[in-house]
């Protein structure tokens, strides 16, 4: 579903991604951990091309999005992220939010689409906060309402750029669990996150990023138990305590 | 009453007399069309300088090299000459160019105030643009919206907020700006207002009430202006 072959990404001098490859199947539930620097939001953010890779080829769906005029905001339509800053549209209230995207980008009919938001607000828990503005909700209803906007595409698959990260820690869980309920379904998923229990309870395989380059790559129990490698075991010896 | 008014020397004679202010007044009709002018010319330049500023703008913010240069050159040219060298060159040069070519001297002064305004509003809208958080457009951009469509739906409907306040500037601007046909003989405020008082030497009392009529045109716009900044603060 989603493969990165060689990628490498350069900001100036700082080399955030090293000659990276990683295959990511259908339905799987990829959860991306590391220190910060290390480079994996710049590796999700490469999978939808909001990073434009400095070499290297990303396919997505069998899209090559890399190629020359590739037909990048068509493939977004099915790759769905959510945000460490929510990047909710302020100007538009927490129904218009969920509904614009299929309305203006996919052509579905408004009533269509607004009923599916209305279904997708419910099932993160805020239908009752349709008519509300972004700046009205708390970080942790924002947050799920960015997860109802990006259902309301019906993405193929789904990117989570560390989306508790900005969350004060009483809002953590009412997010996660939202995404660990998802995580029962078959979409496919690449979580960045910090949170080891989430990784521990939803993901199929975790990948442990340092310095722009993966160094561990495994299901949840070879990482969290039998980490191979000593940058592993002292990143997991520091936030376990 | 008229004792006092006959000890009152300068209402006697000199350019601010009573009978100069009496023959502004039974001839006020002309003014009355000149303002027709001068609103017709700025409602349209206006309404160009929006479409250009706005066209402009969005290049100018944009990551394509080509357009970005084209609106960049477009500002620094029209920002840096003066808004008469534009308006004398459609006035003189076009037509010398384009043999037969006739332009109406309202279509002139639309061109010019509208071309002139729309670098200025380009500027203003560039920067709101840029002031609208760069997680907006990849927000938008994630979900499949083209870079033009989240210009649309997204990106300038909260600039608008922002540039609001510069905007209605600048739209003051344009209007005292429109008074440079009057050099072209352009039928406007200033021109009517000149030409009336140049036939008879009424100088003074058309030249206050001239600009008046301007002032009456801008002032509240100028207080919408500040309106909305405080507004914009408050949000």
């Amino acid at each position: 579903m989603i493969e990165l072959v060689d990628v490498s990404k350069h900001f100036g001098h700082l080399k955030a991604l090293r000659h990276v490859d990683l295959e990511v199947p259908a339905g799987q539930k990829l959860v991306i951990i590391g220190p910060s620097g290390s480079g994996k939001s710049t590796l999700i953010r490469c999978v939808n091309m909001l990073e434009k890779p400095s070499s290297g080829r990303v396919i997505v769906d069998g899209v090559e999005l890399t190629a020359l005029r590739a037909p990048v905001a068509k493939v977004r339509q099915s790759v769905a992220m959510v945000f460490q800053s929510f990047n909710l549209y302020p100007h538009k209230t927490v129904l218009e939010n969920v509904a614009l995207a299929p309305i203006v980008v996919c052509g579905v009919k408004k009533e269509q689409a607004t009923e599916a938001a209305l279904t997708y607000l419910k099932r993160v828990g805020l239908s009752d906060k349709a008519d509300k503005y972004p700046a009205q909700l708390s970080g942790g209803q924002q947050q799920r309402v960015a997860i109802a906007r990006a259902l309301n595409m019906h993405p193929k698959i789904m990117l989570f750029d560390e989306p508790t990260s900005a969350l004060d820690p009483e809002m953590i869980q009412e997010v996660l669990e939202v995404i660990i309920d998802l995580a029962q379904g078959g979409i496919t998923m690449v979580v960045v996150t910090h949170e080891m229990g989430f990784a521990k309870e939803a993901a199929d395989r975790v990948v442990f990023m340092d310095e722009g380059r993966i160094i561990e790559d495994g299901t949840p129990e070879h990482f969290f138990e039998n980490p191979q490698h000593d940058r592993t075991k002292l990143f997991l010896s520091k936030i376990l305590r | 009453m008229s004792d006092l008014i006959a000890n009152i020397g300068f209402l006697q004679q000199g350019p601010f007399a009573i009978p100069r202010w009496e023959a502004l007044f039974s001839n006020i009709d002309l003014l009355w069309q000149g303002t027709i002018v001068t609103l017709i010319v700025a409602s349209l330049g206006l309404a160009l300088a929006l479409v250009l500023g706005t066209v402009l703008g969005v290049m100018a913010a944009s990551h394509w090299r080509i357009p970005r240069a084209f609106a960049r050159a477009y500002v620094e040219f029209y920002q840096n000459t003066p808004l008469l060298i534009q308006v004398f060159m459609i006035f003189n040069a076009l037509p010398m160019l384009f043999s037969g070519l006739f332009i109406p001297v309202i279509t002139i002064g639309i061109l010019g105030v509208g071309m002139y305004h729309g670098a200025y509003i380009s500027e203003v809208v560039r920067a709101g643009i840029q002031s609208i958080g760069r997680g907006q457009l990849e927000a938008a951009l994630s979900q499949g919206f083209t870079y033009i469509g989240a210009m649309r739906y997204i990106i300038i409907p909260q600039a608008m907020r922002i540039v609001l306040p510069p905007l209605t500037n600048q739209a003051v601007s344009l209007i005292k700006n429109t008074s440079v046909i009057a050099i072209i003989a352009g039928g406007d405020l200033m021109y009517a207002g000149d030409a009336f008082a140049g036939r008879f030497g009424h100088y003074g009392p058309t030249y206050v009430v001239v600009g008046l009529g301007y002032f009456l045109m801008c002032f509240p716009l100028a207080m919408l202006a500040r309106r909305l900044e405080d507004r914009t603060r408050v949000l």
